[in-house]
């Protein structure tokens, strides 16, 4: 079981995440958007997305210092263990009560305004159970076991090395058999959420334009840039699909 | 100088009698489709009125186009780069769906289906977005004809830009019609805004399109466009907007709304622009110099220098040519009667427009005094002011005199072919009053009035060797797929390789005779009329025939 939670799972996660974008990215690209509702409703929005949107930043910037940097590090550079936890609990506590609040409110909203929920796909609600499942198993994992006893649970040891180990191909899901129960779920139910990533309106997160600070305003395109299905030498006629080419046609009489 | 070609578009006002033809055409050929209910890439507006979306000019509140900065650099009004990034999570300056329209349909069922009784049966207005029942408030032309205008004219934001004396003189009511399309301009502002780079003009014939497989419904493009013409479809998450018909062009024919115009109001034509000075233009410190500013980018496709830059910029020789012949050169800067729409918006728009002289002419005849009588005519246009300040505040940001310029040629070639058409020695005075003569006064007249299709539309081909893969030179069905394919991704509808232009309405067309869904009566096999394209005989059009009293 052990095996199959922290090892098969994350591996198989990682896969169809990686792979499941790429044909998604190939095979859709018109689907491939933020889908917003913003035009339905405005009012709940500007409210909640920024909320939610800026709190899971900051949660993702705190996983990345949880997770990947290891604790011998934060001490070399003279970062004391109760202050990197007081750190870690206060900031992880302050921007998931963001994220959540964030969350609640584009759920409700989701729920209430008509237009927006009669344009919610299954798909939709799927990745919105499995999103709440994992941001809220993960805000109860910080509210139940950082914030109640002084010094809190120190993931830093099992899960971040658990973590680590998998891009070390070396798994030790050995350490991560005597974790809590709240966190064991949220790095399930993060785990699901990823595997279903590339399926959802999530993947816009992959396409976050950061290039747009770089260019210049006015784009500038040829007609012929895109090149997809153009035919080779210059004719206007669209390139045979395979088992199609025409025969030779008869010579042309000059 | 780096020689553009661009394919505009000049609009007659005086011949517009508002039959929204062009917006019907235009919506049956590119917007009649689940999540463009609302959208329509033309609409004809009554002037004075709201306009749509709603005071859509009031650019201190929708925040569109551009500004100039104090040291004279050009930002979009809506903020820069990075304020575009850290305000994506909710974009501030979206107009909403009630600033359209909500878009509705007929509970047509009712009709058919109600048992007998007392009273006829009514289809309630359904709302198309949740489905339930609605009160209609709005639509795209709701003041038509200045209907209801006492209620919502004074919030014009064209007319609250005018002096006071205005707001009291209403009642001497004028109006014409105000048909728009997407400007195509040479600094396009919605093309600065996309934070994803998949809005484009395209370097051939400066058409702004949508990439949309590019496109990640980031929304900001349609708060950068002050003319709220890229619209946001809600039910593929992408931003949509006028496609000048860009199949049809590429293939020397006019837009849908040209070809449908029954005025035959609307020319189409190439104009050559200098690219490297399109910047300097739009960020010209006075506001009433962008008129001229824009005209001095504008190149003379008879100048030798030109000819030999288009040349080497690699522009064919029969563009240079349709440059030559097009009516849009000569409406412009010929008999300069044309003038941009808001160029105060610094977009340098490229649908310009005839002004109307009808209003004007209108109050001359109904105080009993003769209409084409060029004294009296000249005298009209500078003494009634409203006409020519709101004139002004659409066309020229303000400045009457280009306006009243435009006014008397059209007056003096009025009264010049009243005399031509009595058989009366033609009045050289009137064309010389207004730096004309009587042969360019003909020629203009030639080009306004008798309009022939090949004079109006001056459209070159695209070149197969310049566009290899021009999807609708090569037969529209043969792509991956095939014909026949149709119905929805694994991903949903809206998902999948994107189909040709032609084929999504063929598809679209054919699954949509039969069901308009999700939202409306329950019935299967109904017809949303809105929809049908008037061919064949679709399922559920009648009602299910009774065999036994057949005929």
């Amino acid at each position: 079981m052990d095996v199959m939670l922290w090892v098969v799972l994350p591996y198989v996660t990682f896969a169809v995440l990686v792979a499941g974008s790429v044909w998604r990215y190939r095979y859709d690209r018109f689907g491939w958007t933020t889908r917003s509702s913003q035009l339905h409703e405005s009012k709940l929005l500007r409210l909640g997305s920024p909320l939610f949107h800026l709190g899971l930043l900051v949660v993702i910037l705190g996983h990345v210092a949880g997770l990947v940097v290891p604790a011998t590090w934060t001490a070399a550079i003279g970062i004391p263990e109760e202050v990197y936890h007081l750190v870690a609990a206060l900031a992880g506590a302050a921007a998931s009560a963001v994220l959540v609040l964030g969350l609640l409110i584009l759920i409700y909203r989701r729920r209430v305004t008509s237009a927006v929920f009669l344009a919610t796909t299954v798909m939709d609600k799927v990745m919105y159970a499995m999103l709440a499942l994992s941001v809220l198993s993960g805000a109860w994992a910080t509210a139940a076991t950082q914030l109640v006893t002084e010094h809190g649970y120190d993931y830093r040891q099992t899960i971040s090395p658990w973590f680590r180990s998998l891009w070390y191909l070396q798994p030790q899901p050995e350490l991560m058999a005597g974790v809590p129960a709240a966190f064991q779920v949220h790095v399930v139910a993060a785990m699901l959420l990823f595997a279903l990533w590339p399926f959802t309106r999530l993947v816009h997160a992959f396409s976050a334009p950061v290039g747009y600070l770089f260019r210049p305003y006015v784009v500038y395109r040829s007609r012929d840039a895109g090149g997809s299905g153009a035919a080779p030498g210059g004719s206007g006629a669209r390139r045979p699909r395979p088992g199609w080419e025409p025969s030779a046609g008869p010579r042309k009489r000059s | 100088m780096k020689v553009m070609a661009q394919m505009s578009m000049v609009m007659n006002l005086d011949k517009c009698i508002g039959c929204h033809t062009c917006s019907v055409t235009c919506k049956q050929a590119w917007t009649n489709r689940s999540g463009t209910e609302y959208v329509w890439f033309n609409n004809v507006e009554t002037r004075p009125g709201l306009g749509y979306p709603r005071t859509y000019q009031d650019q201190g509140r929708w925040q569109g186009g551009w500004v100039r900065t104090k040291r004279g650099k050009l930002k979009p009004r809506a903020g820069g780069r990075l304020k575009k990034l850290a305000t994506i999570f909710a974009n501030p300056k979206m107009p909403s769906i009630q600033d359209y329209y909500e878009p509705w349909t007929y509970d047509y069922d009712m009709l058919l289906s109600s048992p007998q009784g007392a009273h006829t049966p009514v289809a309630r207005p359904k709302s198309l977005l949740t489905g339930k029942d609605m009160n209609i408030e709005w639509s795209a032309n709701w003041d038509d004809d200045l209907a209801g205008s006492t209620a919502t004219m004074q919030d014009d934001p064209v007319l609250k830009h005018m002096s006071e004396h205005v707001a009291e003189e209403l009642e001497q009511t004028f109006m014409f019609y105000l048909p728009r399309i997407c400007e195509h301009c040479l600094n396009p502002s919605c093309v600065a805004s996309c934070p994803s780079g998949a809005m484009y003009k395209r370097a051939e014939d400066g058409i702004v399109l949508v990439d949309q497989e590019a496109c990640r419904g980031w929304r900001m493009c349609v708060t950068g466009c002050p003319y709220k013409k890229v619209y946001f479809n809600h039910k593929t998450g992408k931003a949509e907007k006028c496609t000048l018909c860009y199949p049809r062009i590429e293939v020397g024919l006019p837009t849908v709304c040209s070809e449908t115009c029954v005025g035959r109001l609307r020319y189409l034509g190439l104009v050559l622009y200098d690219a490297d000075r399109v910047t300097e233009a739009a960020a010209v410190e006075d506001e009433h110099d962008l008129l001229a500013a824009q005209r001095a980018v504008f190149l003379d496709p008879d100048d030798p220098e030109v000819v030999a830059a288009a040349r080497r910029e690699g522009i064919p020789e029969d563009w240079i040519e349709a440059a030559q012949a097009s009516p849009i050169w000569k409406l412009i800067n010929d008999y300069e009667v044309a003038l941009p729409l808001h160029p105060e918006y610094r977009t340098l728009p490229m649908v310009w427009y005839i002004p109307p002289l009808s209003p004007v002419v209108d109050v001359v005849a109904s105080s009993g005094n003769d209409g084409e009588d060029p004294r009296t005519l000249f005298a009209a246009i500078s003494q009634l002011r409203i006409p020519l300040e709101y004139l002004a505040g659409l066309f020229t940001a303000g400045d009457t005199r280009p306006v009243e310029r435009v006014l008397r040629r059209l007056a003096a070639m009025r009264s010049y072919m009243r005399d031509v058409n009595l058989g009366n020695t033609p009045d050289e005075e009137a064309a010389g009053a207004v730096g004309m003569t009587g042969q360019e006064v003909q020629e203009m007249y030639r080009l306004l009035a008798i309009a022939k299709y090949q004079d109006r539309y001056v459209i070159p081909t695209a070149h197969a060797e310049q566009a290899r893969d021009l999807e609708e030179i090569a037969c529209s069905l043969d792509y991956e797929g095939g014909p026949g394919m149709g119905g929805a991704g694994p991903l949903g509808e809206s998902s999948g390789p994107p189909v040709p232009v032609a084929v999504e309405n063929f598809h679209a067309l054919s699954s949509r005779q039969t069901a308009d869904s999700p939202n409306g009566p329950s019935t299967p096999g109904r017809v949303n009329l809105l929809n049908w394209d008037g061919n064949g005989r679709p399922a559920g059009l009648f009602p299910p025939s009774d065999r036994k009293n057949a005929p």
